[in-house]
């Protein structure tokens, strides 16, 4: 036998730690992921002051209220304004309610079968498919064929085929919130003989929502950036009044969307245009700013009442 | 409420309250554990002991059919309680769970208050009863109530591993069950703790069935009236299959083995 005194000593010269050279190989990939960072932050400081410049002069109360108009000194964005967010809640409505109703199913109650994993991979792909087809899919669907509820091409279809397109993130976050919590929670409730939907509701998705929160505001910002879609809807480029509210209203063909508007404002030769399409790009960073503040923010009281 | 008394009445035997009669358990296809016959007697406190991998867990899981949740398993044989098949058609696996509590290995407290743990399982079972009461009840039968009375309200996961495993004996017992499963109860827990727990299974044996399985086999001595001892074999196609080696008084199976394989394991020659 031999000792163990001895024989750590006798192997201890077969390792060679060489510290000072995996010390410099720390650094240096410190240094490559923090100009990483940084480039990405650069690219973006510079665009938003660009903007910040050419849009803050013209940014008043006047033009958030005011309609478009030729002359660029008296254009407004409420139009657009309005259209946005009226197509936000359409689309939240739509698709929340069936996204996270789909996502749950698939997570907690659906048989782990060839159907589920089918179902599964075409979720998948279809997130990865392109808005524009969204948007011929929602012409199609919600322009022709329930043309008779929606008016045809109006903002209601707008906003359905933007749910449409979300759908997929949405329910993709929810599963993922969902197989993040623990199978002891859910065991432990089954164990106490509660049936599988009050396992789901008490335990399990108290414990998903700041996940699927996050997943579904990330999923609504993109909508509300989105162009393509609503244009093969729709959308003009040009509307004078602000849509409104009523069934007529959202059946109402012409209508608009901030990111419209800028891309109208933009294509155009004059640069006093180009000025006001900054201020525009303005609110609507604003708006999608508020909105992942309140998903970080509500993120961060569910996971406080815990 | 109907199934409760179908219970009561078909009970054949007073003494003993589960009865498994030559069941196979699966994994899909795979076999787990082969042939298992055993009794587990009323009110007394039995363990399951043996090396991993022999399937003492997954006959644990199947007295309460919490193995359902897991696609693919299933048995083929008959388990009864109180003389009734609980795969029967006949037989709700949630009412059967509320008669048949269980603890598991890491202690699992809701990410709720104390009180709601104990009261969730209560309130989803229809309790009538005074729900304070029930929980300070529950507590107390878990010698956990001195420790926590004063912070009912906040969670579950505030307190110590080996107090929220008590928890979860409270949260057990607050539904009334008649048998405890207990999935190595003390694994994850520190030898103090696990003290604490031993004497309280003591003092729970005088109202409720205990099957525990532990790997700790001086554990087994010190609680269990009756011991069964499972190992695995290899099988032609390769894989594992546990089986009951031998099922007897705690004594016997320590001190006079019949089975060599159990007297190499109980002296700690393997496992």
């Amino acid at each position: 036998m031999v000792s163990p005194q001895k024989s750590a000593k006798s192997n201890s010269g077969d390792y060679q730690p060489q510290l000072q050279k995996r010390y410099k190989i720390d650094r240096a990939f410190q240094i490559i992921s923090w100009m990483a960072t940084l480039s990405g932050i650069v690219v973006l400081a510079v665009l938003v002051t660009g903007i910040l410049i050419q849009g803050i002069p013209n940014l008043s109360f006047d033009f958030l209220v005011s309609p478009p108009s030729r002359k660029p000194e008296q254009a407004g964005i409420w139009p657009a304004f309005l259209g946005s967010i009226i197509l936000l809640i359409i689309t939240a409505a739509v698709s929340i309610p069936i996204g996270v109703g789909t996502g749950i199913f698939l997570q907690e109650f659906a048989k782990d079968n060839k159907i589920a994993q089918v179902i599964e991979i075409n979720i998948s792909n279809l997130a990865a498919v392109p808005s524009i087809i969204y948007g011929l899919l929602g012409l199609f669907a919600f322009g022709r064929l329930f043309g008779f509820i929606t008016g045809g091409r109006s903002i209601l279809s707008g906003g359905l085929t933007l749910a449409l397109l979300i759908l997929p993130v949405i329910i993709v976050a929810t599963r993922e919130a969902l197989k993040s919590v623990p199978d002891s929670i859910r065991m432990a409730g089954m164990a106490l003989g509660a049936t599988r939907w009050q396992t789901v509701r008490t335990h399990v998705l108290p414990l998903a929502i700041p996940g699927i929160m996050t997943g579904t505001i990330l999923a609504l910002s993109r909508a509300i950036g989105e162009t393509a879609p609503i244009i093969v809807v729709g959308a003009a480029a040009f509307v004078p009044f602000a849509p409104t509210l009523t069934i007529e209203g959202l059946q109402e063909p012409a209508f608009t969307a901030l990111p419209i508007q800028i891309f109208n404002w933009v294509s155009r030769p004059q640069e006093e245009f180009h000025a006001i399409a900054a201020s525009a790009i303005i609110v609507l960073m604003i708006v999608l700013l508020v909105m992942n503040a309140t998903a970080i923010f509500v993120r961060n009281r569910f996971q406080s009442s815990r | 409420m109907q199934s409760e008394q179908s219970f009561a009445s078909t009970a054949t035997e007073q003494q003993s309250i589960f009865r498994v009669d030559n069941t196979d358990y699966y994994y899909g296809a795979f076999k787990a554990v082969r042939g298992v016959n055993l009794e587990i007697p009323v009110n007394k406190i039995t363990a399951f002991i043996g090396p991993s991998g022999c399937g003492k867990s997954t006959v644990l899981r199947c007295f309460n059919r919490l193995n359902d949740l897991i696609s693919g398993a299933h048995i083929d044989g008959r388990i009864t309680f109180h003389g009734e098949d609980i795969y029967s058609k006949g037989v709700d696996p949630t009412e059967l769970r509320r008669r048949v509590g269980m603890v598991f290995q890491k202690p699992n407290p809701f990410p709720k208050s104390i009180y709601d743990n104990i009261a969730f399982g209560a309130r989803i079972n229809g309790y009538q009863g005074d729900m304070d009461e029930l929980v300070e009840r529950s507590l107390r039968g878990a010698a956990l109530w001195d420790e926590v009375k004063d912070k009912l309200k906040e969670s579950g996961l505030s307190i110590s591993g080996g107090q929220q495993q008590r928890l979860c004996i409270a949260r057990a017992i607050a539904i009334a069950p008649e048998v405890i499963l207990m999935d190595e109860p003390c694994s994850a827990l520190d030898p103090i703790s696990t003290l604490k727990i031993e004497e309280l299974m003591h003092q729970l044996k005088e109202n409720y069935t205990i099957i525990i399985v532990t790997h700790n086999m001086q554990q087994a001595t010190r609680v269990s009236d009756k011991t069964a001892f499972y190992n695995a074999e290899a099988t032609d196609s390769g894989s594992k299959v546990g089986y009951l080696v031998e099922y007897d008084a705690t004594e016997n199976i320590f001190k006079h083995p019949q089975n060599e394989a159990t007297r190499d394991y109980v002296s700690g020659r393997f496992g």
